[in-house]
Formats: structure tokens, C-alpha cells, sequence
């Protein structure tokens, strides 16, 4: 189908996109790389849109290391993540998701703050970014606040954006010299949504363990971390299918998702250095 | 509606490195814009949901899906068709790889086929045919099975490194 | 004269030859002209609104705001579209008892699977053409929808048509020998139940048409992504009431079709009526979305069967029965009874047997309209043989490639009549097998299973044997009364410079049509393939054929070029004779220069012929023939079809964990006649397995009860990609049919035909010491996990 917009402008900075958005009267929908919008647009899933273009909005682009954190710009494409050498080596768990989020033509337009935004329960992102407890920075009209990944993501497609919001970058935990990160999702193809896919930090803290296409958002598993937590692995594999909710769909049942989820995480736990 | 949005947008960006000017309805793709508007129709809509890689063209240097590319995006870009690599031969040695060994049947998915393996001829290491495989794996092709686009791209990557083919 | 065809060092040498397609060239560098890039003037764009349920009563239709809207030219009900344009049915003469009601481009009264066109909007873009579309409103009275296949004839399932007892389509049994008999004396009888996933067809390229009628010649136009052009001449002459001759198809480059572009469709037909309607071009590509919806599905079939064993493992019977679920309507005009016919003519096909019964039915159901598609039926008639075979094979304690070479028809047997009632000129399956035993190194990949099963790698090998059905006879359709052709033809002209134009009715959808056209008549005439130029596609240029389906167009198309070209060399000589003053059968024609046939001896450029016939007519005497410019039919008619053969083999390792498989290898050596283009078959080949594949493991059109589809889009329907494939291994061995000079047989269909057996029993293989079967395609990771009794509801 044929994309039907009611209308597009580019911000020249944060301000004039703050003010395009009020504008819309509620219409408004911020558009970056474009990569899950358009094909929505083009689906028709959404329609009489009023496209705001931040990508000229350059600040929002780039990494760097503030004190303890990596701040990520929202505008960071999923190329330029995968390629830089502070997110390789202060936020590997990202680094290493990259080469699972579609392909190379995706991840060249697509940009991290898009799909957080975005918030598709079955993407990488969202589901490493909650494992790593990241910080969202939120700008809006009313001024500049920080969201916890926990309280970001709300449900399908839904997250604590409000009317006017705009993503603007991520505060990711710089890694410990004992943590580790690791990912494992299954797909049918590769470069394919994941049926489930499993991310995973270890510190000396704990575990922080998500799934990703198994619930409506991305899901911390509480359950299977307090397990690992105490050692046992097998006992944190037959549990983590019992505390999520995955859909039903022609890619696999709910009760298969919830099998491959204990089975992932014995192979993420691997890749977490934790004894089998 | 504020005067700041549009339903048609004044575009001026390069197309095959001549410069184009444009208007264009807000909502279009950037495949259309280069078929409908510009007559390069060698690049080509397949699925207009970012699955099946016809459409894949450069934009600003790197692959990507035209058809997830609002034209109103590429406003100053550079943009890449399988018709301006075919003229500077960016393309050739791939293009001479796929004829040689039929690495097309219908067609349809080679100009995006051949964008996307530039990408990965043009990396400093030979790829090997698993690496091959990953890579284009994002472009459907229905006819040949994948094996002769996987053979071509290697023999390309091995010629353009400089290695002699088995 | 005869070519020698075994002798490379012949003269004119093509055929047999790997040479550089033709058109290749173009493809690479992005100037293939297809439908959607044609654009004329006055050109508009048509969108249809369908149906969004799967049965429903048209209560009414406004179309007044969509009328309003922004670009809009015309709008079309199903009623006023009547009244240009004939309904039609899918009907086959010679299948008794067949039913299916008229259907029409657009509905009228009553829709009956989702998608089905309801209202037909024109506008200046197809943008706004949709737009428009979505402010059409429908009032649609919903009605029960018949959503399954084994209860589509139970008494308390609603019927779909009005006036029909039942929702039966087609019922056919073939019946030989004593087979209750055989199976109650059997010393083991082996039971199965096999289902096939609906999948369709996915070209890359959508269906596509610009229709352009123009009033002042009274001449329809029609420039249409499809196979067989002259069909769609026929039926659009037939519908639209216009003389055939006034009906031009054009099949430019057509991006990938496998069937599903042999078909007739509403919205195409639409398409032309509305161009009528207008006068002016008319344009419809259909989106992806409305693909998945519109396009013809396939192969949704169940099916229980059994094989009798004696007690050396000798196959004594097969006895199935098939179930296909079709949509409401069956095809046109090659009817969707052929799938299911193909399956109670193609079980137990490589093996020697005497009794048999398979009954096959096909029943209406609210959803898309099932049809021909790549290997019409194959895939699941292999599936059911080899599924039953290799069940046999294990149960009776033989390995399976054993197990086949004790059941194939030996080679020696042939020409055979079985069972089933097939004629069988010539096959090799002993060859075949034995072949790819050698080229798989079966023994030592059986030793390296057993090796890692000890450390717990579960690997699985799986054989399939098939036959596959090429160059038909108008017994398939002509003599059903359907007005598709079995012949084809193709016209050879020299011009004057010596190069050669060859027109043929074959069609070219990247199989390679243009590149072994061009190495028949390079060879037959005596002339390097650059010099021949070949054209194919338009209905007002090209000899009346069938096109391309059923793996036809080597051995037909490529026998009328074999014959065409000879005739026009034959002239050539007789002119050049006329020129020295010899006998032309003492001449010959190599590499574009008459020569002396004994010495090789050059005598005269050919091009010296051409200027003389062409510009110095005068010189030559008043009664000698001059028509450089042959034209050839041919038609098959010894045996019904010319069946091929082959074996194929796959490596697969599944993860009994996940329930994932993953390809390693695939192995298939192809038995299709005489080889014109090593290359082309090898590639088809590659391209049929993978295409079988993708039924085998991921590809299924899922409905729910209500009949709303689940998965349309290429992010829900998985079609196989790069990175999942495995390397295919090809071999050949060859025996060329005596029907023709040519001694071709089709190869488009064999890997698709074989491959999903193959995958099937490879899994099994790998499977079945962990306790699990499965043989419900596609097999999911999910469905071999429930094989295993792994997941827990």
C-alpha cells in the first residue's frame, strides 16, 4: 500500500520540533530512521500522520562517556552502535545485539532512540537496554527528565512517552570489570524478529535477565535471576518460562516460547560465565 | 494544521551523482520517487514492507531499503541506483560475476542483490560463504536458491582482494 | 540430417553447452522492462476494494464520498462490470462430476474468500486510486465460513454455493489390481498421515498489468506479467467480446512466476474491462499485501495412506486417500482438480508395483483459490511415497537407499506401463541412485551420523526418489475443452546480414528460454548464438503457443526451434546451391559461412545469401523457393507426457532442543533428456529445491476458523533466505526422449518436487531415535518439539 501522511516537517533543532508537535494537536509522530514508522505507514496500520523529522537534529547523534555512563544519542543508528569503540567496550551487551536487529540495509537508517521509541516487545534494544538498567533522558515542553528503563516501557508498542515527549538519548551503566553481557534469541531466519530472545548482564550485584518477544514489553525475569543468583541454573531455566506472557502466533506458541526460554538461557548463561 | 507541515515536499538532492529537483507528495517512498518521478526503474518495489531487499539502494554511501525511506529524507543526500553504478562500473565485477554464473533468473532482485553485495565486496577481508550468506540475507530471491549469488559475490570479493579464484 | 548430438566436436556445437544467457546482461544493469515500469500517457491506476471477510452477502455499496475524492476517475461495481464482462468457469470437460459455479471479476451479491474483489476504483495515482478505495463503504451480511479441510463435507457444515448438495469440487479414484486383497495377505502393511501446508508463490515481482484500449483500432492491449500469453489472448478476446486478433499480450520481463502467473484473475480481467470502459491505459500492480490475499495458493492437502511389503521388502501396493482444500471457485481455466489428479497419478511413481488406489478429493473452502503452482501436486504425492517408503524401509529393517533399489522400475524395464497408468518412455532411477551414492559418499556420511549421535549431535539423512511430469499433451487440458495449448511454435528469420531473429511462444521468466532458443537455432541453422536474437512474449510477433508451464518449454518450444532452424538452413543451402551452381546437400553451415559438408571448405558468407535473396532477387531463377523465414509447430504424441526422473538426498541436524533444523547439504541427481544448457538446469534445479524447501520448513498461508488470514505479509509468511540454505550438490544423468530430435525433457519442477520428501525424511532420520515422527509440513521447530514431547501446555 501507499503511505497516506497528512503531512511532514523538519525540526531545526529540539525547540522547533517541541513546537511542530503541539501544532499536530495530536497528530504528531515523530519520525527518525523511519525503519518500523514507513513500514507502518506503508502497511497502513497508520495513516493522516504529521511527520516530524528529527534526524537534522545532529546533537542527538553520537557517543560518549560521562562520568560513569555512556550516553547514547537517540539519533545513534544501530550501524554506528555496532562499530564504536566506547559502546564496544562500556556497553558490549549493544554492541553485540546489533548484528541480530535485521540486516545491514535496516540497521543503516535505523537509530537506537527510534526503536526504544518505538518499543517493539519482540526488538533487541529495548530488551538490552532494561537488562542493563539504563536511563532514558526524556525532553518535552515541560522541560528534561530521566526514565528508568523499568518504567519506560509500558506495553505493546507503549512506553512513558507523553504527548509532546521526545527521546533524546540513553544513560547506559558503564560496565564493571567483573560484569558480563550476553544475548541469545532464536529465529527462524536470520536478521528475523526473534520468536524469544533472552539479554543478559551480570554483576557482581546480581543478574539481570530479559526476555524479549515474550510478553507484551520486554520482561525482567526475577524469577530466573534469583536463581542464578544462587547457583542453580537448572532451577532458573524451569522457571523463567512461568513468569512470562508470550503471544500466540503462526512463528510459535506460547508454551513453545516459554520452552525455548529455559533452553536460551542455559545458553545465555554460558555466555555469562555461569557454571552449568 | 501548522504551515510547517507539508503534503508536498521541495526536494533537491543527487541521483546518481547528478543533482534532481523534486516535489514530491509527503508520504512518498524513496522507491517510488526514483521509478515514479525519475524513470529509474531498474530499482524495484517488492514487498514496500522493508522485507524483501528489491529496493535496496545507497543512500549517503550505505545500502539501504528505499522503500523504508521517506523521499523527504534524503533532502541534500547522495543517492545510488543499480543505473549509475552500471555507468561508472562501480558494480561491474559483481555485475560480470552474477552473468557468469547465473546468478539471476527473473531478475527483479538483482539491482538490490548487487547494491547490497557492494557493500560487502568493498570490506578489506574476504567473506567467507557463511559470512555471504548472513550478509545478503535480507534480500529474497525466489528463483535461484541462493547458491550462484553466494558463488558470485565470492568470486568478486576474492578477485577484488586480489586472491585467485578456485 | 541428424545432429550428433554425443559428439562434442561437431560443428555448430550449442546444444549441450553452458553459454551466457542474453538477456542477462540487461537484468544486471537494471534495465529489464517489467509491467510496473511501463508507464503511457493518459495512464491511471486502479486499487480494488475486497472483501474483508471470508463469506458475506453484499447488502450495499456507497461510493459516493470515495466517488468525491481527491484523483478520482471511475468507479466500478460487480454489477456494472457484468455488463462488459463474461463470468467464467474453471471446468474440465473430462473430469466427470466436476463442479464450480461462475465467478466474476468483481463480486456480485456475495463474496467468498478474503480478499476477493468487490469494487474496482480508478484514479490518477494508485495513491489516491487507494485512497479513494477506503472510502468506499460496503455493507457486508456475514456468513458462515467453511474454513476446514477434512469437515467440508460433513452434513452440518454449511454449503458455499447455493444450489450444490455439497462442497465437493472433484472425487477421483484410480483403482488397479486387488488391493483390499493384497493389503489383508501383506506381509507388513505400513500406515502414515501426511499433511502439506497451503503455501503460494510469492514472485518477487507482484502480479501486474497495463491495459490499453485504444477505440480508434478497436484494439485491446494488454501488457501482463504472466506465462502463456496466447491463453490470455484467447480468454480476454473470450470475455470481453472482442475478436482474438484484436487482442495483443505483451509479457515483457516477467519477474519470477511458478504458476502463479498462468492463472486467470478477476482483478487482471478487471483491469482490461476498465481500460475498455475508459479508453484510455489502465494500470494495476498489486501490493504485496493484496498478493498474499489474491495470488493462487497451493498444495493444501491431507492425506492417509499405506503400503503393503512382502517379506523381502518388495512393494506389493499402495493404498491413499487425498483430501485438497481449494477456495470457493476452481481455477481458470486450467481447473484446481489438477493437484489433486496429479497425486492419484504420481503416488508410488519410481517403483515397480501391482496394485493400487489412491482417491483424491478437492473441496471447496472460504479461502484463496488453490491452483497450479511449481510441481503441481509433486511435492505432496513424493511426500506421501517416500514418507510411506522410508517408514517401510525402517520398520522392515533396511536402509533406505537399499530399500529403493530393491522397489525402482529397473532401467532396463522401459517403455512401462504401471499401475497407475502411466506410460513411461524412459527413466533411470538405478542410475540415479547409484550416482548419488557416489556423489554424497553415502557410507561414510552414515558412519560420521552414527559417530556424533554417540555425542549426542543429532544428524539425519533422507532420500526421496521422484518422477516428475514434462512436456504434456493436450491430454492434460485440450481435451478437457480448455483452450490451452499443448503445441508451440517458433518462426526463424535470416535478415540480410546473416543474423537470425527467432520468434517463439515459449515465454521467458528467467529460466533461460532466450539463451537455449538461442543455442537450438544457432546450431540448427549453423550460426554462433550472438547472431540470433530472440523474441518472446507478444502475442502479435510470436506463433501461437502455450508458453511456459509444466516444464514445457525445452521440449516443445525448444523442438519447434530445433525444426524451424533446420528448415531455414535447409533453405539457405538450397539458395546457396542455386549460387554455386551445386547440390546443396553436398553444403553445410559452420559458424556463419557455407561450406563444403566433406572438406569444410569455405564457399560463400552467409550474408553473401542474404544480400542476394534480399536485394538481388533478380539473379537468382524465377521458381526457386526464397523464404528465409521458417516457421515450425510441434506437438507431442506418443505418450501423454514425457515423465523425467531424479533422486535427491539431504543433510539436516536438528537441534532437539529448540526443535530447529538446520540444512547442511542437498544432494540431487536429475534424469530430464538431453541437456541444452548444463548451467540452466543445474541452476533450476537449485532454485526448484529451495522453493521445495520452503514448503518443507517454513512456508504455510495460516487461516483462522472465521477464515481472516494470519500471516500476509513477507515478515509473517518466511520464505527461505540466504543465510538458512544449504549448498546443493548436482548431477545428471541422461535420457533423451525419441519423441523428438531434440531428445529434451523438462527440469523446472524436479528439485521442487523432490526436496520436501527429502527434508522430511532427513529430519525423521535424525529424529526417530529420540522417539518422534513428524510429517504435518511445514515442520516447525515448534511441531518437531511436540513430536518429541518436549513442550509443555
Amino acid at each position: 500500500m501507499k503511505a497516506s501522511v497528512g503531512g511532514y516537517a523538519r525540526a531545526r533543532d529540539l525547540a522547533h520540533a517541541f513546537d511542530l508537535l503541539a501544532a499536530a494537536n495530536g497528530m504528531g509522530r515523530v519520525i527518525a530512521g523511519g525503519q518500523s514508522l514507513v513500514a507502518a505507514l506503508n502497511l497502513g496500520l497508520t495513516a493522516g500522520d504529521l511527520l516530524v523529522d528529527i534526524t537534522g537534529i545532529t546533537d542527538l547523534r553520537g557517543v560518549r562517556v560521562e562520568g560513569d555512563h555512556l550516553l547514547i544519542g537517540a539519533l545513534t543508528r544501530h550501524v554506528d552502535i555496532g562499530s564504536d569503540p566506547l559502546v564496544a567496550e562500556h556497553a558490549p551487551l549493544l554492541a553485540r545485539a546489533v548484528p541480530l536487529i535485521a540486516h545491514d540495509a535496516i540497521r543503516n537508517r535505523g537509530t537506537i532512540g527510534g526503536s526504544l521509541a518505538h518499543a517493539d516487545p519482540a526488538a533487541e534494544f529495548p530488551a538490552c537496554i532494561l537488562a542493563l538498567g539504563a536511563t532514558l533522558i526524556v525532553e518535552g515542553p515541560a522541560g528534561r527528565r530521566e526514565v528508568p528503563a523499568a518504567d519506560f516501557f509500558v506495553d505493546v508498542f507503549e512506553t512513558a512517552l507523553d504527548e509532546g515527549d521526545i527521546l533524546t538519548g540513553i544513560a547506559v551503566p558503564c560496565i564493571a570489570a567483573d560484569e558480563r553481557h550476553g544475548i541469545e534469541e532464536a529465529t527462524r531466519r536470520a536478521g528475523d524478529y526473534a520468536i524469544v530472545g533472552l539479554a543478559g548482564v551480570r554483576r557482581a550485584a546480581g543478574h539481570r535477565i530479559v526476555a524479549f518477544g515474550a510478553g507484551p514489553r520486554p520482561m525482567l525475569c526475577g524469577a530466573a535471576m534469583a536463581a542464578l543468583d544462587a547457583g542453580d541454573l537448572d532451577a532458573a531455566c524451569a522457571a523463567i518460562g512461568g513468569e512470562l506472557d508470550p503471544p500466540s502466533d503462526t512463528q510459535g506458541s506460547a508454551a513453545y516460547r516459554r520452552h525455548l526460554a529455559g533452553v536460551l538461557l542455559g545458553r545465555l548463561a554460558a555466555q555469562l560465565g555461569d557454571p552449568s | 494544521m501548522t504551515d510547517a507541515f507539508r503534503n508536498r515536499i521541495d526536494l533537491t538532492f543527487t541521483v546518481n551523482g547528478e543533482q534532481v529537483e523534486a516535489t514530491v507528495p509527503a508520504g512518498r517512498h524513496l522507491i517510488d520517487v526514483l521509478r515514479l518521478d525519475l524513470g529509474l526503474t531498474g530499482s524495484h518495489a517488492g514487498c514496500e514492507h522493508g522485507v524483501c531487499g528489491a529496493c535496496t539502494v545507497l543512500v549517503d554511501g550505505a545500502p539501504v531499503r528505499g522503500c523504508l525511506t521517506l523521499a523527504a529524507q534524503v533532502q541534500a543526500a547522495e543517492v545510488w541506483t543499480v543505473e549509475g553504478l552500471t555507468d561508472t562500473g562501480a558494480v561491474a565485477d559483481l555485475q560480470a560475476a552474477f552473468v557468469a554464473r547465473n546468478a539471476l533468473q527473473c531478475g527483479y532482485c538483482t539491482p538490490g542483490m548487487l547494491v547490497a553485495a557492494k557493500a560487502l565486496v568493498e570490506r578489506e577481508t574476504v567473506p567467507s560463504r557463511a559470512e555471504i550468506r548472513e550478509h545478503m540475507s535480507g534480500n529474497y530471491c525466489r528463483c535461484t536458491g541462493y547458491e550462484a549469488i553466494v558463488d558470485a559475490i565470492e568470486t568478486a570479493a576474492r578477485a577484488r582482494a586480489g586472491e585467485a579464484t578456485e | 540430417m541428424t545432429i550428433r548430438f554425443d559428439d562434442p566436436n561437431r560443428p555448430n556445437s550449442y546444444i549441450g553447452r553452458t553459454v551466457p544467457r542474453p538477456n542477462a546482461g540487461k537484468l544486471v544493469a537494471g534495465q529489464g522492462r517489467y509491467v510496473d515500469d511501463i508507464t503511457l500517457p493518459r495512464m491511471v491506476h486502479v486499487a480494488f476494494v475486497r472483501s474483508p471477510h471470508a463469506h458475506a452477502r453484499i447488502v450495499s455499496i456507497d461510493v459516493g464520498d470515495a466517488q468525491a475524492a481527491k484523483g478520482v476517475v471511475r468507479i466500478v461495481d460487480g454489477t456494472e462490470m457484468a455488463t462488459i464482462c463474461t463470468p467464467w468457469e474453471g471446468k474440465l470437460a473430462h473430469l466427470q462430476g466436476m463442479k464450480t459455479p461462475p465467478q466474476h471479476a468483481l463480486a456480485v451479491d456475495r463474496v467468498r474468500y478474503l480478499g476477493e474483489p468487490v469494487v474496482a476504483v480508478v484514479a490518477r495515482t494508485r495513491a489516491e486510486a487507494e485512497d479513494a478505495a477506503d472510502l468506499v463503504v460496503v455493507d457486508y451480511d456475514p456468513l458462515p465460513a467453511v474454513t476446514d479441510l477434512m469437515t467440508a463435507l460433513d452434513a452440518d457444515t454449511p454449503i458455499i454455493h447455493e444450489g450444490y448438495e455439497d462442497n465437493l469440487c472433484f472425487r477421483r479414484t484410480n483403482e488397479a489390481g486387488d488391493v483390499d486383497g493384497t493389503f489383508a495377505g501383506a506381509h507388513k502393511v505400513v500406515e502414515g498421515w501426511f499433511k502439506s501446508g497451503r503455501h503460494t508463490g510469492v514472485t518477487l515481482e507482484p502480479r501486474a498489468i497495463v491495459a490499453d484500449w485504444k477505440a480508434g483500432e478497436a484494439e485491446l492491449t494488454a501488457h501482463v506479467s504472466n506465462q502463456a500469453p496466447h491463453m490470455l489472448q484467447v480468454l480476454l478476446a473470450k470475455h470481453l467480446d472482442l475478436p482474438e486478433s484484436r487482442v495483443r499480450v505483451v509479457c515483457g520481463d516477467v519477474g519470477g512466476s511458478f504458476g502463479v502467473k498462468v492463472h486467470v484473475y478477476p482483478d487482471e480481467v478487471a483491469t482490461a474491462a476498465l481500460s475498455k470502459m475508459l479508453g484510455r491505459p489502465v494500470k494495476f500492480t498489486a501490493d504485496r499485501l493484496e498478493s498474499f490475499l489474491s495470488d493462487i495458493h497451493a498444495r493444501d492437502h491431507e492425506a492417509t495412506g499405506r503400503i503393503a511389503l512382502d517379506a523381502d521388502g518388495r512393494i506389493l501396493g499402495f493404498d491413499v486417500d487425498d483430501w485438497a482444500a481449494i477456495g470457493p471457485y476452481s481455477i481458470y481455466p486450467r481447473t484446481s482438480a489438477v493437484e489433486g489428479l496429479q497425486v492419484t497419478n504420481l503416488i508410488g511413481g519410481p517403483y515397480a508395483f501391482d496394485h493400487y488406489r489412491v482417491r483424491s478429493s478437492t473441496v471447496f473452502q472460504n479461502k484463496g483459490i488453490c491452483a497450479q503452482y511449481r510441481a503441481v501436486g509433486h511435492p505432496v504425492a513424493v511426500a506421501i511415497t517416500e514418507g510411506l517408503v522410508d517408514k517401510a524401509a525402517h520398520e522392515m529393517g533396511i536402509d533406505p537407499v537399499e530399500f529403493r533399489r530393491r522397489n525402482v522400475i529397473r532401467d532396463d524395464a522401459y517403455p512401462v506401463s504401471t499401475v497407475a497408468g502411466l506410460k513411461l518412455e524412459g527413466l533411470s532411477h538405478e542410475k540415479s541412485l547409484d550416482a548419488l551414492v557416489e556423489a554424497m559418499d553415502y557410507d561414510a556420511l552414515r558412519a560420521e551420523q552414527a559417530e556424533l549421535r554417540a555425542k549426542g549431535i543429532h544428524r539425519g539423512i533422507g532420500i526421496a526418489s521422484f518422477i516428475e511430469l514434462t512436456n504434456p499433451s493436450p491430454f492434460m487440458y485440450g481435451i478437457g475443452g480448455a483452450r490451452i495449448s499443448a503445441q508451440d511454435g517458433c518462426t526463424v528469420r535470416m535478415d540480410p546480414d546473416g543474423s537470425v531473429v527467432a520468434l517463439t511462444g515459449v515465454t521467458e521468466q528467467g529460466q533461460g528460454t532466450e539463451a537455449i532458443m538461442a543455442q537450438i537455432v544457432a546450431e540448427a541453422v549453423g550460426i554462433r548464438p550472438h547472431m540470433v536474437r530472440v523474441v518472446t512474449g507478444d502475442t502479435r510477433v510470436t506463433p501461437f503457443g502455450g508458453g511456459t508451464w509444466a516444464s514445457r518449454g525445452a521440449g516443445i518450444g525448444g523442438e519447434a526451434a530445433l525444426r524451424a532452424g533446420r528448415a531455414l538452413r535447409d533453405q539457405i543451402l538450397e539458395v546457396a546451391a542455386s549460387m554455386l551452381q551445386g547440390k546443396a546437400a553436398a553444403l553445410d553451415i559452420r559458424d556463419g559461412v557455407i561450406v563444403d559438408a566433406e572438406t569444410g571448405e569455405d564457399r560463400l558468407p552467409i550474408e553473401e545469401v542474404g544480400r542476394i535473396v534480399y536485394f538481388r532477387g533478380d539473379t537468382l531463377p524465377p521458381d526457386l523457393p526464397r523464404e528465409l523465414m521458417q516457421t515450425r509447430h510441434y506437438i507431442t504424441s506418443n505418450y501423454p507426457y514425457a515423465f523425467t526422473n531424479g533422486v535427491q538426498a539431504s543433510l539436516v541436524e536438528v537441534d532437539p532442543d529448540t526443535g530447529f533444523v538446520k540444512l547442511l547439504k542437498h544432494w540431487c541427481v536429475e534424469d530430464c533428456g538431453r541437456i541444452i544448457n548444463p548451467q540452466l538446469v543445474d541452476e533450476q534445479i537449485r532454485g526448484g529445491i529451495v522453493q521445495g524447501i520452503g514448503g518443507a520448513l517454513f512456508e504455510e498461508v495460516c487461516y483462522d476458523a472465521e477464515g481472516q488470514m494470519l500471516n500476509g505479509s513477507m515478515a509473517d509468511y518466511l520464505v527461505p533466505m540466504s543465510g538458512e540454505m544449504p549448498d546443493m550438490v548436482i548431477r545428471h544423468i541422461e535420457t533423451p526422449t525419441e519423441e523428438g530430435a531434440l531428445g529434451a525433457k523438462g527440469a523446472g519442477e524436479a528439485g521442487t518436487a523432490g526436496a520436501p520428501a527429502a527434508i522430511m525424511n532427513a529430519i525423521n532420520d535424525a529424529i526417530r531415535p529420540l522417539g518422534g515422527e513428524v510429517t504435518a509440513m511445514p515442520f516447525t521447530p515448534e511441531r518437531i518439539l511436540r513430536a518429541l514431547g518436549r513442550i509443555r501446555d
